[in-house]
């Protein structure tokens, strides 16, 4: 084939193949600064695993609900960790001090509109960490008036159902639209179970090695072609730490 | 108060795939040119270097790598008397920002289009006759032909180092190519990428039902490579993090690896980034353009006066600068008449997810962003419209550009969201998955189209640009013919179960999903004033030194993914700009 890999022109090559990554096995010498420099949006990066975290941005009481909202939603079971074992409300505490759920790539200028065909997209005011906020405290005060209790009391059963409820849109909140509190209460707790756990949650890689996902190697040249063998590596995470 | 700056030959504006080749090939025939990006400046060394470019929650849900909304956005109705409401949240199209802009986080599906798609209107009236084509869609041809082309499709190809395996060199069929294609001057750059799990199914299925599989044309390199501007690409490892992300390893065909380099050591080229281009400025007969306004990182505006200004700044955002700017008569819906904001088109896609039992090992987070398998049975003149009973052909494809937990796993239809059966679906189907796509045609309608809302500013108080646009009966059909050809080859794997389906009467456009970053038209190429706003060259026929590059110009969009066609329309527009326009400078180079 006339072309392949040939240089025309003759100019020098302007890149040194000795940039490119591909050498997985020294990437865990790097250096953490080399890992911990982030972009605008990120969090601070998760302390050590044995340091309790306290939270920034949530209450107390939001704290308590989201315990028990994330402990339903991925629970521990046979299957694998949950997401509170996990760090998800660690992560979710410190995913809300991120610009990105401060609305920092949304457009986030009025008019606004509370009511439109779902094809749309969230067409109110509040970023998703005043949602969050805001469909907290109207899913409690919902659970008070409708069974005398916030919902971190409420049984198990009960609070599936509530749940299930908000999923359905069977409940209306007061102060945002069901739709999105419950989207992104369930994404951003997904998240949190899965993302690298340079971003708090997803201790020791716990989602990764119950799914079989290798994390982030980044680099499967050897396995593309294979049938019949499961992929046979662990996952290995931004610090470089293998699980 | 403005600041000026020092007049240059040419000002382009946005540094994507469309910019850095006109700013290569204007350098190179001698011009003065200033590259002016609203977004960051990024080379893969550090934007994109391991590891931080592969933190899933950065990438694809800070989607850190892509347009931000929060200055800029486009507003979204579904038809000419609603109201149209802001596209707040990346949803449906995921634009580009920065040096490489979309060309960085693209996947690489790089097709050139059919001979046929270029001469649709053409085609279609031949065969079917006039009255076959409904009376509201406005479809043309392209005023250039796949042989004017195919010089430049051939240029971008080895620029990008594109992988894959020709059909037909100079008439000859080559086998386990596109026997479909039109002849190309000579083979890719490099062979076909290696074959994961649920290309080479693909490939069986096809074969097994009679069809033509070939390895999708690929910017994703199976090889190391030395492009002709001197710039040097490796193999892509799979790495999994490819659409949405830029290459870590000099491996995808994009504007930071195949062309910057060389670009950034031309002499006579600045590049300003962070310069948000507010408007083209006209003199005061509004025929000629004597340069640009930027708002500077700073929030200076800037005037930067330029003998020619080429916009590249991505087809929407194309067709907004020409409205804010007033080059051209604005499309109106109701009369048919003018032509910028006319024949918006989008592309039509539907997927289907096949799970299969724990010893199927498809390894979705393998992934390279545009290989595969595809095949042209039903896309181009192979599909009999007539029989069909719609019009613009498609494809179906198998593509694996990645799959992490972050993004999403998908689970068997059925399984509830969250509990432990959700925990178990996703356990037991992550690794043994793998999806086909169809992606259709859209054709253009009168009321498709592109204006200034009246409602909403971006962050400089220019109005938005307002996008109209539905699915209509055509597409739908469409949608539902190519889901049907994708359940066959479904079929024939027979898998534990899939889920996907296609459109169905009165589905309406879903901004909230990702769908393509494949909006076309709104500023179309033609032969002449009254139904095109640029001409065969891509030059603007109102203010002749105003140049719009992009996929602005098709005036329908065909069954492919646009990029090899409006690379290869950015070198031709080039190379004519450099032969016949820069003899006589500031003229049309097409009579009107
Ligand atoms: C996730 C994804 C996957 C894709 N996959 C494929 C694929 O497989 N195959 C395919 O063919 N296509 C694909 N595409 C589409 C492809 O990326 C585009 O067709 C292509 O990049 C368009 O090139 P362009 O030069 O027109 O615009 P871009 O590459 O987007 O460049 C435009 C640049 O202009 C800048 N700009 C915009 N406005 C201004 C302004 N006012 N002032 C200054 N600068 C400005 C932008 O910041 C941007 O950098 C994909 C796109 C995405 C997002
Ligand atoms: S999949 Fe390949 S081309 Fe895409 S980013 Fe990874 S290494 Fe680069």
């Amino acid at each position: 084939m006339s072309g392949k890999g040939d240089n025309p022109d003759g100019k020098k090559a302007l890149q040194m193949q000795t940039s490119r990554r591909g050498l997985l096995r020294g990437f865990s010498a790097l250096p953490v600064a080399a890992v911990a420099g982030g972009g605008i949006a990120a969090a601070p990066a998760a302390a050590q695993e044995d340091t309790p975290y306290t939270p920034v941005f949530f209450s107390a009481d939001e704290i308590t609900f989201l315990t028990a909202a994330v402990d339903r939603l991925i629970p521990s079971d046979d299957v694998g960790p949950g997401a509170v074992e996990l760090g998800v409300v660690e992560f979710l505490d410190r995913h809300m001090q991120t610009s990105y759920a401060q609305g920092g790539i949304w457009y986030m200028m009025g008019p606004f509109q509370d009511d439109v065909e779902p094809e749309f997209g969230y067409q109110g005011r509040l970023n998703i960490r005043d949602m969050l906020r805001a469909g907290i405290k109207d899913t409690d005060d919902w659970c008070v008036s409708n069974h005398g209790q916030k919902f971190a009391d409420l049984s198990h059963e009960d609070q599936e159902a509530v749940l299930t409820g908000l999923e359905k849109r069977e409940i209306t909140l007061e102060n945002v639209p069901v739709r999105y509190f419950w989207q992104h209460l369930r994404d951003e707790t997904r998240y949190g179970y899965f993302a690298d756990p340079i971003h708090g949650g997803n201790k020791n890689m716990g989602s990764w090695k119950m799914i079989g996902y290798p994390g982030m190697r980044a680099d499967y040249t050897d396995w593309v072609e294979k049938r019949d063998t499961p992929y046979p590596f662990g996952p290995v995470d931004l610090m470089g730490k293998r699980g | 108060m403005a600041i000026d700056k020092e007049e240059v030959d040419a000002v382009i504006v946005g540094m994507g795939w469309t910019g850095a080749i006109l700013a290569k090939e204007l350098t190179e025939a001698g011009l003065r040119v200033v590259g002016l990006e609203r977004g960051p400046d990024r080379d893969t060394q550090p934007a994109f270097s391991y590891p931080r470019v592969v933190d899933e929650l950065e990438g694809s849900v800070h989607r850190r790598y892509l347009q931000s909304l929060s200055q800029e956005t486009v507003t979204i109705r579904h038809g000419i008397r609603d109201t149209a409401h802001p596209y707040r949240q990346m949803g449906s199209f995921k634009p580009g920002t920065g040096v490489g802009g979309a060309g960085e986080h693209w996947s690489g599906c790089n097709f050139r289009p059919l001979p046929e798609d270029l001469k649709l209107k053409t085609m279609l009236v031949e065969r079917f006759g006039q009255n076959f084509i409904p009376e509201d869609m406005t479809i043309q041809d392209f005023p250039v032909t796949y042989d004017e082309l195919e010089p430049f499709f051939d240029k971008f190809e080895y620029v990008g180092g594109i992988s894959g395996k020709a059909g037909n060199i100079k008439g000859v069929l080559q086998e386990g190519g596109n026997p479909f294609e039109g002849p190309r001057s000579r083979d890719y750059a490099l062979p076909p990428q290696k074959e994961f799990l649920g290309s080479e199914m693909f490939r069986k299925a096809a074969t097994e039902l009679g069809w033509n599989p070939y390895p999708i044309p690929s910017a994703n390199l199976s090889g190391p490579y030395v492009n002709p501007y001197g710039c040097q690409m490796g193999p892509c490892n799979f790495c999994g993090f490819c659409s949405d992300y830029g290459c870590l390893n000099y491996s995808k065909s994009t504007p930071n690896a195949c062309i910057m380099p060389a670009l950034r050591q031309e002499q006579l080229f600045e590049l300003r980034a962070n310069a948000h281009v507010l408007k083209v400025n006209l003199d005061s007969t509004g025929k000629k353009a004597v340069g640009v306004t930027y708002m500077d990182a700073q929030g200076r505006e800037v005037n930067q006066p330029a003998g020619m200004v080429i916009l590249c700044a991505f087809s929407l955002y194309n067709v907004h600068l020409m409205l804010l700017s007033g080059i051209g008569q604005p499309y109106d819906p109701e009369t048919g008449e003018g032509v910028v904001g006319k024949n918006y088109a989008y592309q039509n896609l539907n997927r289907l997810t096949m799970f299969f039992d724990k010893d199927v090992q498809a390894n979705g987070f393998i992934g390279t962003g545009g290989s595969g398998h595809t095949m042209d049975d039903f896309n181009g003149k192979q599909l009999d419209a007539s029989e069909s009973g719609f019009v613009g052909g498609g494809i179906v494809w198998a593509r694996q550009p990645g799959a992490g937990p972050v993004r999403g796993i998908s689970v068997p239809s059925g399984t509830p969201g969250w509990g432990t059966a959700w925990k178990q679906a996703v356990t037991d189907n992550f690794r043994h998955q793998y999806y086909f796509e169809v992606q259709g045609a859209c054709m253009s309608y009168r009321d498709a189209y592109l204006d200034l809302d009246p409602t909403y500013k971006d962050g400089f108080g220019r109005p938005l640009l307002r996008m109209t646009f539905n699915w209509h009966d055509n597409e739908i059909k469409a949608s539902q013919y190519f889901v049907d050809r994708g359940k066959q080859l479904v079929d024939v794997l027979n898998p534990l179960s899939f889920t996907g389906d296609a459109k169905t009467p009165g589905t309406k456009y879903n901004t909230t999903q990702y769908q393509s970053t494949h909006a076309v038209g709104g500023a179309i190429m033609g032969d002449n004033p009254k139904d095109s706003a640029i001409n065969r060259y891509l030059q603007t026929w109102d203010v002749p030194n105003v140049f719009a590059v992009g996929a602005n110009a098709f005036p329908q969009n065909n069954g492919y993914n646009p990029t090899g066609l409006l690379g290869g329309l950015a070198y031709w527009a080039a190379n004519n700009i450099r032969e016949i326009y820069l003899k006589n400078p500031g003229q049309p180079m097409v009579d009107a």
